[in-house]
């Protein structure tokens, strides 16, 4: 498949009387694209809020982070299954709107969700301080479902960031770059046949309510593991449903950017051949683990693997998936490396993973999630500071009287995540 | 400014007085720098000095370790140094050890900080590496240009307290302290580069070796269960409703110990989970799915085990440290000692 | 927690789902239990069936704690 991207580079974003993307700037006229928004019954409010990289605002509550992208040519729109209706996608061309994204913002479920810190030390550690954010703030009805009401803050976002996107269609990209990936005979050609084959396991978080993750529309925690194109996680076909201990979480974001998937790309045909993508769940039950790394490892061997990246996503139970996809591997002589981060305490003395096996010798870790950090006070709150001392990382006291906020690195939407977005590590 | 006080200990070789023939000496004290410390002063930039060293014999040390430990302990005690210098030991073995146990002496005895420098496979590192900051050094004294640095960097760090970076950012052995640190690439490309070694055979690093888990030895079998007590534990975090002990949902810094005396049935009314790790509409609904409260209440009466301990015990296992774990452990274990506990159910989600 | 309490002299049946993370950590008796968010219960069965099951699991614990065992056992029959 081959997909190009054209990136359009937004260099601010202001409010206006009209929707439109004018010298790399975004204008956003809220009315008609919160018009939709408000229609959900269970949406009470919503307004928008912008922030720059490097302004002292705090977003908090953060569900999700979503890149605007729009489907020039080509089949398929944005988000399939979700926004757009079910269709391959992955191909063709697809503008993006680089350097912004939108932020969903406000109580989801009362508690644990992340925060996003425009400047100071916590800034270090998102990559989305870097963003220009079109932050949506919503709130819910009362008496609502929580598991109804996310998915009205899900789609409310989804669809906001498909509107934003769509401002980009006629307009002429900064930068274009072509995506290509292989089809299996393709990779036993001539230039390909004596690289060595890798694949790319990525680990999808599906452990229930604020734990989905969902594939062109499917609900994760129903799926079997299978195969996808490179490109389509590119463009849009996984998006997240989840933003409990917000720092291993993937964001939408982070699929649409998926860092293993950019790297592979780059160095295929060169040092190694990027055979394939293998998505597979993180269920809650055992039968399921087991079911789900068997597929990994039959696909792997089909697809004839020599290596593979895994990254996972989350930690606790999922680190027993991890290490079931990891030594399945192994065993059939797959040699492997996986992505994960570490719960060792904020003292970082205790063990790192709740799973271990001597196969899984070759680890990356995005960091320890619960070394304590102090994050100082900003001048702006986007959201509510309400639930700080709830969220995951947080403790009753979190937040401190002058406006500081003392807790767990895994506040922190995206600080530890596990497909490598990031350069945090730990020793 | 005034400067940094150090002592510095060293061996009888790089002492200057001799081989392996007069690895016999006691130990003895020299004003100011000696051998190694002269290069150390060049990497103080005037912000600390060495006022003392210490010269000791390895055998002498090794042989006579209680003597020897008083002897240095109060030789550095004298000349009250804000920080403590062994070494670097290289791969000398008795050397290596003498600068282990006598920096962890020094700082738990005496409560300076101290530090030292040896090779990893100097059998000093494996006793002492999570004890003391041991600086990295290669095999022979021939590294003596690269030891010198780094620890004096360590040092003039701990001497003004400032933040300890990662083993892999300020070059001393790993200590069994895992601390974060921003490398010069992103995970995904790490992740390849170590591919990218792994296939072609070549000895890459993992960030986190696998560690090993120690066993216990099972109990013996409970003979007659209708006559024993059992009490249930649990690390699904299930709570009286609102939480009243605020146990986190994620990282637990507490455990709770609440009664449930006639408590029959756990109802949505009375008990929720505080756990964030999972999804908690189930649990929230009817705790006993969680710990079988109904069941053994039941079993009580109908005498098919002797009785349902009053008390249970729970905590959140949500991204808690093994090592918090562990101690809400142990004194569940205490209480439940003392309340005469026979067996216990324990409950994760 | 499972093996501080053993070790301590108290006899401990572990009732988890995901029981590589028991036999990794160290339990000897471990009994499977539904699910994460569900161990000892399953939402989808009416009340009494899915009391029965968790009497079912209780008694397989029961038997586990009356059992003695050399190495980490899982009892999964």
């Amino acid at each position: 498949m081959k997909l190009e991207l054209g990136y359009i580079d937004i260099r601010g974003i202001r409010f206006g009387d009209h929707n439109a993307v004018e010298e790399g700037i975004l204008v956003v006229n809220p009315e008609p694209l919160l018009k939709p928004v408000l229609e959900d019954p269970l949406i009470k409010t919503a307004h928008f809020e912008i922030a720059a990289p490097g302004e002292s605002i705090r977003i908090t509550p953060v569900k999700d982070v979503i890149e605007p992208r729009v489907k020039v040519e080509g089949k398929g729109g944005v988000f399939p299954g979700m926004v757009s209706k079910v269709d391959t996608v992955g191909s063709g061309k697809t503008n993006v709107l680089r350097g912004m994204a939108v932020v969903t913002a406000g109580p989801i479920v009362g508690f644990q969700e992340g925060i996003i810190d425009m400047t100071g030390v916590g800034a270090d550690y998102t990559p989305f301080s870097q963003l220009h954010n079109l932050v949506l703030v919503m709130e819910p009805v009362e008496g609502f479902v929580q598991r109804e009401y996310e998915k009205a803050a899900r789609l409310a976002g989804l669809r906001t960031a498909a509107a934003i996107g769509e401002l980009a269609r006629n307009l002429t990209p900064d930068e274009t770059v072509v995506y290509e990936t292989p089809t299996i005979a393709e990779t036993f050609s001539e230039e390909l046949k004596n690289l060595p084959r890798v694949g790319y396991v990525m680990m999808l978080q599906s452990q229930g309510l604020l734990h989905d993750t969902y594939v062109y529309g499917v609900d994760a925690k129903r799926t079997l593991s299978t195969l996808i194109g490179a490109t389509e996680v590119m463009d849009g076909a996984i998006v997240s449903g989840n933003c409990v201990s917000a720092c291993d979480k993937n964001t939408t974001y982070h699929h649409q950017n998926n860092p293993v998937i950019h790297d592979l790309l780059a160095v295929h045909g060169q040092s190694i051949n990027f055979v394939g993508v293998i998505i597979t769940n993180e269920n809650v039950y055992l039968d399921d683990k087991i079911r789900s790394s068997d597929w990994t490892a039959k696909m792997a061997q089909y697809l004839s693997l020599d290596a593979a990246i895994v990254s996972q996503e989350g930690f606790g139970n999922p680190d027993t998936d991890l290490i079931m996809n990891c030594t399945k591997l192994e065993k059939q002589g797959i040699r492997t490396v996986i992505i994960t981060d570490e719960y060792a305490g904020q003292d970082g003395r205790s063990q790192s993973l709740a799973d271990a096996d001597a196969l899984a010798n070759a680890v990356v870790t995005g960091g320890n999630a619960n070394e304590l950090i102090i994050l100082p006070r900003m001048d702006r709150v986007i959201g509510t500071l309400g639930y700080v001392d709830k969220i995951a990382g947080g403790h009753a006291g979190s937040l401190q009287p002058d406006g500081s906020i003392q807790a767990e690195l895994q506040v922190i939407t995206g600080a530890t995540n596990e497909m490598g977005f990031n350069r945090l590590s730990a020793r | 400014m005034s400067t940094y006080r150090i002592v510095h200990y060293i061996n009888q070789f790089f002492g200057q007085i001799g081989g392996e023939e007069q690895a016999h000496i006691p130990a003895e004290k020299r004003p100011g720098p000696v051998g190694p410390g002269l290069a150390f002063k060049q990497h103080f930039g005037g912000e600390a000095e060495i006022v003392a060293t210490i010269i000791c014999g390895d055998s002498w040390f090794n042989e006579n370790l209680d003597l020897a430990k008083k002897t240095v302990l109060e030789m550095v005690r004298e000349e009250a140094p804000d920080l403590f210098i062994a070494g670097p030991a290289f791969n000398a073995g008795r050397y290596g050890v003498a600068c282990g146990t006598i920096s962890d002496a020094v700082k738990t005895e005496l409560g300076i900080p101290s530090l030292t420098g040896m090779y990893e496979e100097n059998p000093g590192a494996d006793m002492f590496r999570t004890k003391v900051l041991t600086v990295a050094t290669s095999n022979s004294a021939a590294g003596m240009r690269k030891a010198v640095p780094a620890m004096a960097k360590l040092a003039l760090k701990l001497l003004k307290g400032e933040r300890v970076g990662a083993s892999a950012e300020d070059g001393y052995l790993p200590d069994g302290v895992r601390r974060n640190f921003f490398e010069k690439k992103r995970g995904s490309a790490r992740a390849i580069d170590m591919l990218l070694k792994k296939l072609s055979d070549k000895p890459f690093e993992t960030e986190y070796p696998m560690p090993s888990f120690d066993r216990v030895p099972p109990m013996p079998a409970i003979k007659d269960i209708t006559r024993a007590t059992i009490a249930i534990v649990t690390s699904g975090g299930i709570v009286p409703k609102g939480n009243p002990d605020h146990i986190e949902s994620s990282s637990a810094s507490k455990y709770g110990s609440y009664n449930i005396e006639g408590v029959n049935d756990l109802t949505s009314e009375s008990y929720e989970t505080a756990h964030g790790g999972y999804d908690p509409v189930y649990a929230n609904k009817d705790a006993d799915r969680v710990i079988p409260v109904d069941v053994l209440r039941q079993y009580e009466k109908e005498g098919k085990i002797g009785k349902l301990h009053n008390w249970f015990y729970t905590t959140v296992g949500n991204g808690t440290a093994v090592a918090s774990a562990k101690k809400y452990a142990d004194e569940i274990a205490e209480k439940l000692i003392s309340h005469e506990v026979d067996a216990v159910i324990l409950t994760s989600t | 927690m499972v093996k501080e309490i053993e070790r301590a002299g108290i006899p401990v049946v572990h009732i988890c789902t995901v029981t590589p993370i028991s036999l990794t950590v160290g339990a000897n008796r471990i009994v499977p239990a539904v699910a994460i968010p569900h161990p000892l219960g399953n939402p989808e069965l009416s009340p009494g069936d899915e009391y029965e099951l968790r009497r079912k699991l209780v008694d397989k614990a029961l038997r586990a704690l009356m059992t003695e065992v050399d190495d980490q056992t899982v009892f999964d029959s």
